[in-house]
């Protein structure tokens, strides 16, 4: 395949014990069915495992979901997690959905998700939103 | 089953008000008239009557006149102590039952100093290790006046254990206390996600707590088979019907290949529903239910007892439904959704709070969605007369539509061999994640409809007031409630301090003992029992299991 024809590669995928996967899902089909090539990687993910999912994967994108309201805990060890196999912010582009309440916001921005989608938000939203953050194939 | 509304009254509800005495001598209508406790046309008796097969009218014959629903909000969080006080503040704001939702590490068996465990300790419900954390979980809480219902599946005998010897204790019999464990292993592996085991060692474990829960403790549900979860994964109402009776079936056919006998455990399973706002569909979803389960019991497993034809259920209101987008609609919400619960027979319900899609409820708004049943319980007068609804072309009709419908879906899982089978091959997955998407679709398609100037709200059929209409501007952030971080370091804290204490080779025989009983057939429970009181740790005996079993590995599908 050529550059010109790759696909956005995406990962999805739920972080910790919470198996409210409805979302993620949801999410995971709509990119597929835009067009984008999507591993969903089940519930209970360690960071090592999203981390080595995405190095696997090649992906440029990696979307995290999670209801259970650990977040702040688990993000900075799947960054980490990820930076050790060189994917990082500046490469990669990290998005996250879920129950987030408003004023984790900076913080999750700050650590490197630049997006945040909550209950309510529009797929096509999410889809767009991945289309123009992911830098158009060189 | 009576012939005649008289026949009923003399042979059916007479005598059970005799025997308990409904809330009032009297109910009347404002201006003073007596209300008869039950409405029947010339076709009464073709709809089957209260108290009587197949109930599709309610399974008591006063219902709500003898004693309204139990008032039940679930509840837990950070710690054995924190969570007690919530329960007790519950009680005393007029609540009838305690419902402990437990922390992920708890419900995957896992102590909260186990690696796993990091970051979710505390956080959608309380932790708890060992015998000390249930003994601080129920202080001051009378084990034999209360009913207790637990949401939890893989690690369900082990948490009735906790809780029996707790109320050993206290100084109540096993044979005294009453409540549910949810113990549902089948909707876990389909849309909740806390399985541990594979399959086949989970049914064991499960007809095991069935044997155990009718000859030690008779007044326990054993099961609460679940449709909640699967509906808010994303299922229909009538998906919601077919599954989980699917799943009962599953049960007990594991419990009759085990030797148990229908009519003895049946009595003992319960059902969970969820409620959505379509407010008729729902209410013609639980009659439905309740009268394809009485049949079902009587036609395929020949139930002679009546009990074991009683489709008893729990309700909550759809979690699903509550939007992020202007909370306080979810009060309106939730209040539809519970009308409609009561309308359509529950015995117990939670009502959710108004900012469940923002975080965890704050106190305030647990008391609004406890008010909420407490208004419909004494001011709606909706309580005071037997299945008003029943009777009504409309909702007669829905419930034999629906009844059909769930048919289906049951003769397709048998089709595949049955539930296990099914799950096995993604089946009830794949229908849930269909309908989920298509959800969403529908919603998405109402919002570019919205974002068209002049596009009549309501044209595809999914509006949700507040997020894709009627949006608003919203600025104000209400406060979120936010879990102790320091409570997983607290747990550790105690776990050590219990591992240094107590008498290790006791424990560590008891342990032993259960995993060599998981090898063979011996019932867990009692083992389980021993293991609890000696300080076992939940996460050890769930380790031990692990051992011997291994671990379910979910097929993936979106």
């Amino acid at each position: 395949m050529s550059d010109a024809e790759r696909k956005i590669r995406v990962i999805v995928a739920k972080p910790g014990l919470d198996g409210h996967d409805r979302g993620a899902k949801v999410v995971a089909r709509a990119l597929r069915d835009a067009g984008m090539e999507v591993i969903y990687t089940g519930i209970r993910q360690t960071p090592a495992m999203i981390a080595e999912a995405a190095l696997q994967e090649d992906a440029d994108v990696v979307g995290i979901s999670i209801l259970s309201g650990a977040h702040l805990e688990l993000f900075p060890h799947i960054l980490s997690a990820c930076a050790e196999r060189d994917i990082t912010p500046a490469n990669t582009l990290f998005f996250c959905g879920g129950i987030i309440p408003d004023e984790d916001l900076a913080k999750l921005h700050e650590i490197g998700f630049q997006g945040v989608f909550g209950p309510g938000a529009n797929t096509n939203d999410i889809i767009e939103f991945v289309r123009e953050h992911v830098a158009a194939p060189a | 089953m009576s012939d005649s509304l008289q026949d009923w009254r003399d042979g059916t509800y007479d005598p059970a008000v005799a025997k308990r005495p409904e809330r009032r001598p009297e109910f009347r209508r404002s201006s003073g008239e007596p209300l008869a406790p039950l409405s029947a046309g010339r076709d009464g008796a073709q709809l089957g009557f209260p108290g009587e097969y197949p109930y599709a009218r309610g399974i008591q014959p006063s219902m709500y006149r003898g004693r309204f629903w139990t008032m039940r909000q679930y509840a837990g969080q950070e710690d054995a102590e924190a969570s007690n006080q919530r329960y007790r503040f519950l009680l005393d704001q007029g609540q009838t039952g305690l419902s402990v939702a437990f922390d992920l590490p708890t419900q995957i068996g896992y102590d909260s100093d186990a690696p796993e465990a990091q970051g979710e300790v505390g956080k959608v419900g309380v932790a708890i290790d060992s015998i000390h954390d249930m003994r601080t979980l129920f202080d001051q809480i009378p084990l034999d006046r209360v009913t207790t219902s637990m949401t939890i599946n893989s690690t369900a005998g082990t948490m009735l254990a906790l809780y029996a010897a707790v109320a050993e204790e206290q100084g109540v019999s096993r044979a005294a206390i009453g409540g549910t464990i949810q113990n549902d292993i089948l909707k876990e592996y389909v849309a909740r996600g806390t399985f541990i085991y594979p399959p086949a060692p989970s049914m064991r474990l499960i007809t095991d707590i069935f044997d155990y829960c009718t000859r030690e403790i008779p007044r326990w549900n054993s099961i609460s088979v679940s449709g909640y979860h699967m509906r808010e994964a994303g299922c229909t109402a009538a998906q919601e019907i077919g599954f989980t009776l699917a799943h009962a079936i599953a049960y007990v056919e594991a419990a009759l290949a085990a030797g148990l006998d229908f009519d003895a455990f049946g009595g003992r399973l319960s059902f969970f529903f969820a409620c959505h706002s379509n407010f008729l569909e729902e209410i013609a979803k639980f009659r439905a239910a309740r009268r394809l389960w009485a049949r079902i019991a009587k036609e395929r497993f020949h139930a002679t007892n009546e009990r074991a034809m009683m489709l008893r259920f729990h309700t909550q209101t759809g979690g699903v439904t509550l939007t992020a987008q202007q909370p306080d609609n979810n009060i309106v919400r939730t209040a539809l959704q519970a009308l409609a619960a009561v309308l359509g027979g529950t015995q117990s319900l939670h009502t959710n709070s108004l900012d469940e899609a923002l975080g965890l409820p704050s106190e305030h708004a647990v008391e609004v969605a406890l008010r909420t049943q407490q208004i419909i319980a004494h001011e709606s007068g909706v309580a005071d007369v037997i299945d008003p609804l029943g009777g009504s072309y409309y909702v007669e009709q829905l419930t034999d539509e629906i009844e059909a419908e769930a048919i289906r879906y049951i003769e397709q899982i048998d089709q595949l061999g049955g539930a296990v089978a099914s799950i096995e091959q993604g089946y009830q997955q794949r229908e849930i994640m269909e309908a989920a998407y298509g959800r969403q679709v529908d919603l998405e398609r109402e919002t570019a409809a919205a974002r068209q100037n002049g596009a009549a709200p309501g044209a595809t059929g999914a509006v949700t007031v507040g997020v894709n209409r009627f949006t608003t501007d919203e600025t104000a952030h209400p406060e979120v409630v936010r879990v102790d971080p320091s409570v997983g370091q607290r747990q550790s804290r105690k776990l050590e301090q219990l591992r240094a204490r107590r008498d290790s080779a006791a424990a560590g025989a008891s342990l032993d003992r259960v995993q060599q009983a998981a090898s063979g057939e011996e019932n867990l429970m009692p083992l389980i029992m021993d293991a609890v009181k000696a300080e076992a740790t939940l996460g050890e005996i769930a380790n031990g299991l692990r051992a011997v079993w291994g671990e379910h590995r979910e097929a993936v599908i979106i």
